[in-house]
């Protein structure tokens, strides 16, 4: 039996609570709020304390999926990389770095949002990055 | 983040959130804090056990306006008028903080030349509030030792969101309640890592830090530390401006990482004609969300509980996100799946963790040079920290010396919304979200208890009026504007007043985006999503 709990920040709201996510054998079964935290000490609103319900849903994405006539079809990660980067540096090519646009998240963490725009400026050569900064 | 980066030299929240605690008066305005930001609620709860006093404006009367010293139902769309009619009678009775006005700041009489030929008479007629009402909510405000302002898009999302700003910076600086302990002027972020995003450059004009693409020391600075010849120097495409650029056929790649556009950005049916013609639409997720649905190529990224990484709140605090367990599939952290493509685009990248990467953010951005993961086991440290030794920055602009030297005020008049009531579409119509649910719901719709406690959207509107549509609580209503129509069931609540509905954005099934006005501040490009006008009926 592996049992673990994992300290970390929350996915939602900008609060950025820390609390510990319970896990057994691999699963996620429980939040539990961190009370030295200074944000949150020891308090959770009712999305923090089940968020981790959301992650190991049935319905999550598991696999690439590519456009084949019309449809959205299960492939390798080869196939999926591979298709986007020769895309990508097709219509560079045909259009110009302008040509292409990138959506940040505030979703996703700050080194990943890093990565994305140094590729946008670095590899592509566009400022077109943003994210809903605005929503 | 403009009006306050315009008034203030920076945009974030000035102060930390615990900090709200000590506040004597706390002036909230557009933001369902107890709703949208539980935890800083909470914050604002323990004031006034402490004795402090909650004022609250909104057009919608919220949960923690049950909780306020005075609530005041101003007209959606008159946050200016409210804010200048409030200076107007802090002028009048001399409750402004002259030393600190002399001081530290700049553009004083310009503000308030423009301020004399309005009356707190003409802000009641804007804003539908008592002469006596404005005047008590400037005096509450005024007369605190320390006042704080929260804020959040009620404030933001408007056409004149940046004047709206600019009036809260005027309204602190004028009573000289900023750079203070438990006094400053707070915008609520509203995503986990809004803050952090900003602060990594994902915007068109700047780099980490908010250093700015633009010709000069940082464009190089980085050309030279991402092993480049050059990098562009031209200010980039906003969102909604790359929406357009595939209508004009400028842009033809679009590459979303943990967005979903359709159903969170205005005018949903413009959204989807737009990510339709792209000839490239790269979607990187972990739900088959409605943006998914329509990409050419769906990359598995993975949920916050499966990777490491750093997060910034809403207080600028940076902290850890650790890997609790393995991602699901063959879902990949985003890091990994952007450093593939660039690998096989041709630009190489060989990081073997998220703190390689962070290292390399510490060392090209000065408000992060402090901060590394071994001092992130804590606490977190808000930046701006610059040195390993620095303990980190709680609250900005201390004893009046503001980020930008001095701190800036601005002569601002009202605007009205960018579409007003008429007899066509007679109610105005503004949009929020629920205590169970996150913005589209990608997350928390697909959590079972979060789904159980609010399963479907629906449309807040005050008694007077479902009398008049005869209409019930329950009853089913097709909304519409000029953009798009839904169907809805409504909620018959005294939250809204007369002629105002109220619809949470979290359902894509009845997607009151379709419905919401893309027009946008000119400044910081945020969409009007608070104000548009719709015309209901029985269905």
């Amino acid at each position: 039996m592996d049992y673990r709990n994992t300290l970390t920040t929350c996915t939602y709201c900008g609060c950025g609570c820390n609390f510990f996510l319970e896990s057994l054998d691999g699963k996620l079964t429980g939040t539990i709020p961190c009370k030295t935290s200074p944000v949150n000490e020891g308090k959770l609103c009712i999305k923090g304390w089940n968020v981790h319900q959301f992650v190991q849903s049935e319905r999550r994405l598991k696999q690439p999926l590519l456009r084949k006539n019309g449809e959205l079809t299960e492939v390798s990660w080869e196939e999926a990389l591979a298709f986007t980067a020769s895309k990508l540096k097709e219509i560079k090519e045909a259009n110009g770095s302008d040509a292409i646009g990138f959506f940040a998240s505030a979703k996703v963490t700050n080194e990943e949002n890093y990565l994305m725009q140094k590729f946008a400026r670095a590899a592509i050569g566009t400022n077109n990055v943003d994210h809903c900064a605005r929503l | 983040m403009a009006g306050l980066a315009a008034a203030f030299g920076s945009g974030a929240m000035t102060n930390a959130v615990s900090e709200l605690e000590l506040s004597d008066t706390i002036f909230i305005i557009g933001s369902n804090t107890a709703t949208s930001h539980p935890l800083v609620a909470t914050r604002i709860f323990r004031a006034i056990e402490n004795g402090g006093k909650v004022i609250v404006a909104d057009p919608r009367k919220n949960q923690i306006a049950d909780f306020a010293e005075l609530y005041i139902q101003h007209n959606l769309g008159t946050d200016v008028a409210l804010l200048n009619g409030m200076m107007r009678v802090i002028l009048d009775k001399n409750l402004q903080d002259d030393t600190f006005i002399a001081e530290n700041t700049e553009a004083f009489q310009a503000f308030k030349d423009a301020l004399d030929d309005f009356s707190v008479e003409e802000a009641s007629q804007i804003t539908g509030v008592s002469v006596a009402d404005i005047e008590t909510l400037a005096t509450l405000y005024a007369e605190a030792g320390s006042a704080s302002i929260v804020y959040c898009m009620g404030i933001t999302q408007h056409t004149t969101g940046v004047d709206n700003v600019k009036s809260l910076a005027n309204l602190a600086m004028l009573t000289g309640n900023i750079g203070k302990l438990g006094s400053g002027v707070n915008p609520l972020r509203g995503q986990n890592n809004v803050q952090g995003a900003c602060d990594m450059g994902a915007l068109p004009n700047v780099y980490t830090g908010y250093q700015p693409v633009t010709l000069g020391p940082a464009n190089k600075k980085f050309a030279q530390a991402w092993g480049v010849d050059e990098l562009p120097s031209n200010i980039g495409l906003t969102l909604p401006e790359m929406l357009s650029g595939i209508e004009k056929d400028e842009v033809k790649a679009l590459w979303i990482m943990g967005e979903n556009p359709v159903v969170s950005d205005p005018d949903a049916n413009h959204v989807v004609k737009a990510l339709e013609k792209v000839e490239l639409l790269i979607v990187q997720d972990i739900f088959l969300t409605p943006t998914a649905k329509l990409a050419d190529v769906v990359l598995p990224g993975t949920s916050f509980a499966e990777k490491d990484g750093t997060f910034a709140n809403t207080e600028r605090r940076v902290t850890r996100v650790r890997k609790a367990v393995d991602p699901v599939g063959d879902s990949k952290p985003d890091w990994e799946i952007i450093q593939d493509i660039s690998n096989r685009f041709g630009f190489e990248m060989t990081y073997t963790s998220p703190q390689e990467i962070f290292d390399e953010i510490a060392s090209l951005t000065p408000s992060y040079a402090g901060i590394s993961y071994d001092r992130l086991e804590g606490p977190g440290l808000q930046w701006p920290c610059p040195t390993k030794e620095h303990p980190g920055t709680p609250f900005l602009h201390k004893d009046g010396k503001f980020t930008r030297g001095k701190g800036l005020f601005h002569a601002i008049g009202h605007k009205p919304p960018n579409e007003v009531v008429d007899d066509e579409y007679p109610f105005w119509m503004t949009t929020g979200r629920v205590y169970a649910h996150y913005h589209t719901g990608t997350m928390t719709r697909n959590s079972e208890s979060l789904d159980f406690e609010v399963r479907e959207g629906f449309l807040e509107m005050n008694p007077a009026d479902a009398k008049t549509l005869d209409v019930c609580d329950g009853s089913q209503v097709k909304m519409a504007s000029r953009r798009g129509e839904i169907l809805t069931k409504i909620m018959i609540t005294e939250r809204v007043s007369p002629g105002l509905v109220f619809m949470p954005f979290h359902f894509e099934e009845a997607n009151v985006n379709k419905l919401t006005n893309p027009a946008f501040d000119p400044i910081a490009k945020i969409p009007e999503f608070k104000v548009c006008a719709v015309k209901l009926e029985k269905a």
